[in-house]
């Protein structure tokens, strides 16, 4: 054993169920006993003895300056992903009623404008680790970006999947990286399904099935960020999507890890979770009351976060529960008006799950379910220029004009009365 | 009636490295019971103690999830495919 030279401090795989170890080695499921989903092991005493707030504010301004939390031996892809800004929003939070409210803006994380590049980062580093030279994901948008980048900058061989309906920017935005790109004619969950039969017969990393551990331990970083950003505290309450409901517990998870290696004091902290009306198996589950979740078949804008048969819903629902928060959902015209609160209170454009989490801020905001008081963060997971088909035909038009005074003198008078016509009192 | 049965990888132990077998069956309870009659060991790994299938199994009839269908007293016809997938992932 070379354990003693390794920078790893991970040791294994266990199932989240029934604990059943095994092997840090590509697989997700607890095959000798309940199929439960595994996660990592880690030796926290190691991570204790090596990090500090010193060290972690001197390293990398990417998520590997928190690399000793992180599933990965050697030398990780950085690429520059993480670090994202934590934005106060103060014109929105007036516009809301709420005092304390923060944009985490992974909108603009690198290198494709969604919080998917943090999970990449670290399963294709294992990856390489464990020596895939292909590597594949089944996605709804984001995903197949992000790997397909990833891809190349390692020089990976990609095959990717995705849903055959999804928005132009996510398609081109992906075959620009030129991986042999998969439109499955079906809905996410059943692209997700063909995948787990590709990936028993194909010898090639997935990352968000037989690398599944690993790379869903990079969402983590989103809660140490908003930790280190925050000045080093807990905020009081999160608003983040559900889709499979990896990333809302894995935020739980990082700020567990800071806490268990005291790098924060502990308290409780809300964790709220938005879904689309169109795709709501989890907020469905949580109002009825059902500890199980009732796949659903998607039909919402929000493509990015249309999952009907989330893996980690059971979890996301749990956590909801025993920390105060809530689920709720929203509907298509909600989750537009939410892109545009979002755009024209803070000047941050965010795509349709965005929208969905801002569309469900709004609505706890103003059922009273949070406190003006909390230092609320709500997470912003992708960038809005990859989803231009959902505003397309709201949010008006430019104004032609000649290249002449006279032109853009009456062009601008005519703006300035259309403003006064749909001018209406409020806030901000 | 004639089923295809898919198995995943980690039960192809019991079907003798086999990743699909056809058994008869009418509902897919019986096809349970039938799967254990030919590869004895099998229906402790894919029930609990209830008989009920495990949560992190899921099973499609013809690509189906039987969530949508009749769950486990989902009718089965001659041809049909039962593809057994453990725990979902994604996302």
């Amino acid at each position: 054993m070379t354990a003693t030279l390794s920078r790893a401090t991970f040791t294994g795989l266990r199932c989240k169920e029934c604990g059943h170890p095994y092997a840090a080695t590509a697989r997700h499921v607890c095959e000798d006993v309940c199929f439960g989903p595994l996660e990592v092991v880690y030796d926290y005493d190691a991570i204790r003895s090596r990090v500090s707030r010193a060290s972690i504010e001197a390293g990398p301004s990417s998520i590997w300056r928190y690399r000793e939390f992180l599933p990965i031996e050697g030398d990780p892809i950085d690429v520059g992903t993480g670090f994202t800004p934590l934005v106060r929003a103060n014109r929105l939070a007036r516009r809301l009623g709420l005092k304390h409210l923060y944009i985490k803006n992974d909108g603009v994380n690198m290198p494709t404008l969604s919080f998917k590049d943090r999970v990449v980062s670290v399963a294709l580093t294992r990856a390489r680790e464990l020596g895939f030279t292909t590597v594949s994901c089944a996605s709804t948008g984001n995903l197949a970006n992000s790997t397909a980048a990833i891809a190349a900058h390692a020089g990976l061989e990609c095959c990717v999947f995705i849903p055959s309906d999804l928005e132009l920017g996510k398609v081109l935005g992906t075959l620009i990286y030129n991986p042999t790109l998969m439109a499955v004619k079906g809905n996410y969950d059943q692209v997700n399904r063909l995948c787990s039969e590709v990936a028993n017969t194909y010898g090639w990393g997935f990352v968000n099935i037989n690398l599944r551990p690993y790379y869903s331990e990079g969402s983590k970083t989103l809660g140490y960020e908003v930790i280190e950003q925050l000045g080093w505290r807990l905020p009081d309450h999160i608003v983040a999507p559900l889709a499979s409901g990896s990333l809302f517990t894995k935020i739980r998870k990082g700020f567990d890890d800071f806490v268990k290696v005291g790098l924060v004091d502990e308290k409780p902290v809300r964790f709220s979770g938005a879904q689309a009306e169109g795709c709501s198996p989890i907020a469905q589950a949580f109002a009825a009351g059902r500890d199980f979740i009732t796949p659903v078949k998607p039909h919402t804008i929000a493509k990015s976060i249309a999952i009907g048969n989330p893996a980690d819903g059971p979890y996301a629902l749990d956590l909801a529960r025993r920390s105060g928060g809530t689920i709720a959902s929203v509907n298509d015209a909600e989750i537009v008006a939410g892109i545009q609160l979002l755009a024209e209170t803070e000047g941050v454009f965010t795509e349709t799950a965005g929208g969905t989490t801002i569309a469900v801020l709004k609505k706890l905001a103003e059922a009273g379910t949070i406190d003006p008081e909390e230092t609320t963060v709500a997470y912003i997971t992708g960038n809005g220029l990859k989803t231009l088909e959902a505003i397309s035909g709201v949010v008006g038009e430019p104004h032609t004009i000649e290249p002449q005074l006279a032109s853009f003198n009456a062009a601008w008078e005519r703006a300035q009365s259309l403003q006064r016509a749909s001018w209406e009192p409020m806030g901000v | 009636m004639s089923i295809l049965v898919l198995i995943p990888t980690p039960l192809q132990k019991f079907t003798a490295e086999q990743a699909s077998v056809e058994v008869n069956a009418a509902t897919v309870d019986e096809l349970l019971k039938a799967l254990e009659g030919h590869f004895p060991g099998i229906l402790a790994r894919l029930t609990d103690e209830n008989g009920k299938l495990r949560r992190f199994l899921n099973v499609y009839v013809n690509s189906e999830d039987i969530r949508f269908l009749d769950h486990q007293a989902t009718a089965l016809s001659d041809g049909d495919e039962v593809s057994i997938v453990p725990a979902v992932a994604g996302g």
